[in-house]
């Protein structure tokens, strides 16, 4: 596969985002134990692991919600580890959260406007457009309440909504949760889209190893809280401890 | 697309798209045109219809007509007249006949007349058309009240203000509780600040009305944000805790603190509002002097009514204005999900902050015209009990929407009012029934009923802020022939 050998090229480029040593707890109960993450510029980077492994809680770190206790978070250069929440969202990272998110009462065109509010509206029309290209569906639904679309249109709705701040970076939690295979394929096929043409770097936490390792550069495997493997996604495809844990009970 | 039914309502860009779908909503399902009838079934139509009134109208007429029964000694003499009946049945087969043929049948077929009626009414929404019919209403009813009903006007003209009030004060609570979802059951402390606010700087330093109001809505926003500040952290039910706490803090400050506030004997000698220095009262240099009218004590009132249409007006149209605005889009979406809102990098406690401030702001103004009108504020007028009605007024209302608020203020205030006023069920509970002691119970009970016929407020539906329309490119050629618009 080409893509594999793009990265190979690319190991060497730009770090945009770093997660180094980080702890994060939930009052006394620790959720990382020091995960150490690399995200470069361009890529698509996946997180897997099972349930209640930490990857959600590695999100929300990075998101600073909850905010690390020790180890450290630099995006483009910048540390970010002690920032709020919202100063983080506003600098060029755009996040689709689990479980969506979307505003349900208010229309797919509003839940985009709420996406670009940071913005400059002059590149409004211009990023709706995009994302109307991206999926056809959003603009058939444009006057449709969010609460009343399907699955996969919500989850196109959310990265939708998360592509209109224009980010450097976007994060994924589990864009596949609950929907049917089918839809599944369109959601990857539009993030490969996305960082082919637009060159969106990508990191996106999945329990759909199989789809999520086949999209990824790279990809990260999380047990309990902290890192046990890396490599490429065709590396860890491979891998036969990959493939048990993550890949023979689910691919039937 | 340049059809020309169309072009009407494409003067307004953005709203044509929504109801071009509202009216492909409307005609789901049916033939976009109807086929211009011949003459030969407008023949069979009209005859098949005025055969249908004729039969209808002979079974109804049958014993009235037909059998007529004349009081004769030892009972009643019954006579047959089918002349008569028989007339009445050709004058109905007639009427309709010529109706059919020529007036319905003309244009479009009698059936299909209502999917036009509701066609048409999707281009007007009926939210539009009552809320432009109550505005109306609004503006002109002083003089609508002293020409139909001259010897009430004052009395009902007083209760209009009450409930412009009322409908004044929903809409700043409607801001925080409906748009933004942050419950607050102590808006009244808003309320009372403003009053305050405005007593206190009227009767002290000597200043109107009008340099006062915007100062005492300075001042209620300030308190909003003081009090925002740190309790904008809690949600839900904690949120609705403090804010009731602080509404009973402010209230118990004022009742006590007897220096500065008057505690329970209140302020009097609040100044009444003028108008460009002109004072509502007889003699020299009053409205009516400066007008060559004769004075009346019904003047003042009329001005105070319209004082408070405004600031209502105000309310609803900086409400309206801010929905559009991103700091309004986020209220409603801090309302949908908090999480989501802050994952989109907007700072949450800020937005909330706005949201409290302008409530309060609006709270604070609709205190200040609460003690100008009375001319007299104690701490009594701030109770508990005014926050829930605002509250409820704005649950009833439906949450978020303004034309509820305006209904629920009617029927609330209205209302209580009108049970206060019922002493024909004398005549079903018995001389001993007084209904002023019932009218909360019989309120309670409408209430009930209303939240279960409509547990989302009387206007349920949201409607949205932004609608899009994509550019059309349209080719010269098109525009050449006046196409294309």
């Amino acid at each position: 596969m080409s893509v594999a050998q793009q990265t190979d090229n690319r190991q060497a480029a730009e770090t945009l985002l770093s997660v180094r040593g980080v702890e994060t707890f939930y009052g006394k109960i620790q959720a990382l134990r020091g995960v150490d993450i690399e995200v470069h510029r361009g890529e698509i980077v996946t997180l897997i692991g099972a349930n209640g492994a930490g990857k959600s809680t590695l999100m929300m770190t990075i998101c600073g919600n909850p905010q690390a206790r020790s180890g450290q978070i630099v995006y483009n250069g910048q540390d970010i580890t002690n920032l709020p929440t919202h100063d983080i969202m506003s600098m060029s990272i755009a996040q689709s959260p689990e479980g969506r998110r979307i505003f349900p009462r208010m229309t797919v065109i509003e839940n985009l406007q709420m996406g670009a509010i940071l913005e400059d509206e002059a590149n409004f029309e211009d990023d709706l457009r995009k994302v109307f290209t991206l999926f056809p569906r959003l603009k058939e639904r444009r006057g449709q309440r969010g609460g009343t679309l399907s699955g996969g249109e919500q989850q196109m709705l959310a990265i939708g909504r998360a592509l209109m701040s224009r980010p450097k970076l976007l994060l994924l939690d589990e864009p596949s949760l609950g929907l049917a295979p089918l839809v599944v394929k369109q959601i990857f096929e539009a993030i490969r889209e996305l960082n082919t043409n637009e060159g969106l770097t990508v990191f996106l936490v999945e329990q759909n190893a199989f789809h999520a390792l086949r999209l990824a550069h790279r990809g990260y495997v999380m047990v309990n809280g902290s890192i046990t493997m890396s490599g490429t996604g065709r590396e860890l495809l491979a891998r036969e401890e990959v493939r048990s844990a993550y890949l023979e009970g689910g691919a039937h | 697309m340049a059809n020309s039914t169309t072009s009407a309502s494409a003067n307004r860009p953005e709203g044509a798209e929504r109801l071009s779908e509202e009216r492909r909503e409307a005609m789901r399902g049916e033939p976009p045109f109807v086929e211009a009838p011949t003459d030969d079934t407008r023949l069979v139509r009209a005859l098949k219809e005025a055969g249908v009134t004729a039969g209808l109208v002979a079974v109804l007429t049958l014993f009235f007509f037909f059998f007529r029964t004349d009081i004769a000694v030892g009972g009643l003499n019954l006579t047959v007249d089918p002349k008569s009946w028989i007339i009445a049945v050709g004058i109905a087969f007639a009427g309709r006949f010529l109706l059919t043929y020529f007036v319905f049948a003309g244009e479009r077929p009698t059936i299909g007349g209502w999917k036009k009626v509701a066609a048409a009414s999707a281009r007007w929404p009926i939210g539009k058309v009552l809320g432009i019919t109550l505005l109306l209403i609004a503006l002109t009813l002083p003089f609508l009240l002293m020409t139909l009903l001259p010897g009430q006007d004052r009395y009902l003209l007083d209760l209009s203000i009450l409930i412009l009030t009322y409908v004044m004060l929903g809409w700043g609570l409607n801001i925080v509780v409906g748009l933004a979802g942050l419950l607050d059951l102590g808006y009244v402390a808003f309320y009372a600040v403003g009053a305050y606010s405005f007593a206190l700087l009227a009767t002290n330093f000597d200043l109107g009305f009008w340099i006062c109001l915007p100062m005492a809505g300075l001042f209620a926003a300030l308190w909003g944000v003081m009090l925002g500040f740190p309790v904008l952290r809690l949600r839900g039910d904690y949120l609705a805790i403090v804010t009731l706490a602080f509404g009973e803090i402010i209230r118990v400050v004022l009742l006590n603190w007897y220096d500065f506030t008057g505690g329970p004997n209140g302020i009097l000698g609040i100044p009444k509002p003028t108008l460009f220095g002109l004072e509502f009262s007889r003699g020299e240099g009053s409205f009516s002097d400066f007008f060559g009218l004769e004075y009346s004590s019904i003047q003042r009132f009329v001005f105070l009514y319209y004082i408070i249409l405004a600031l209502a007006l105000l309310t609803n149209f900086v409400t309206m204005r801010m929905r559009k605005l991103p700091v309004g889009r986020a209220w409603e979406a801090l309302r949908e999900d908090e999480i989501a809102c802050r994952s989109l990098g907007i700072n949450t406690v800020n937005v909330k902050l706005t949201a409290f401030a302008t409530g309060a702001m609006f709270g604070g103004f609709a205190g200040s015209f609460f003690a100008t009108r009375q001319g007299f504020i104690s701490p009594e007028s701030f109770t508990f009990i005014e926050s829930a009605i605002i509250l409820a007024i704005v649950v009833l209302g439906g949450l978020g929407s303004q034309l509820g608020v305006v209904i629920a203020s009617v029927v609330m205030i209205g209302g209580i009012e009108l049970l206060r006023n019922l002493t024909g069920l004398q005549a079903i509970f018995g001389a001993g029934f007084d209904p002023t002691q019932y009218r909360m119970l019989i309120f309670g009970l409408a209430m009930v009923l209303i939240m279960v016929w409509k547990p989302r407020g009387l206007v349920s539906t949201r409607t949205p802020s932004a609608i899009y329309k994509e550019k059309k490119t349209i080719g010269a050629d098109l525009v050449a022939q006046g196409e294309g618009h």
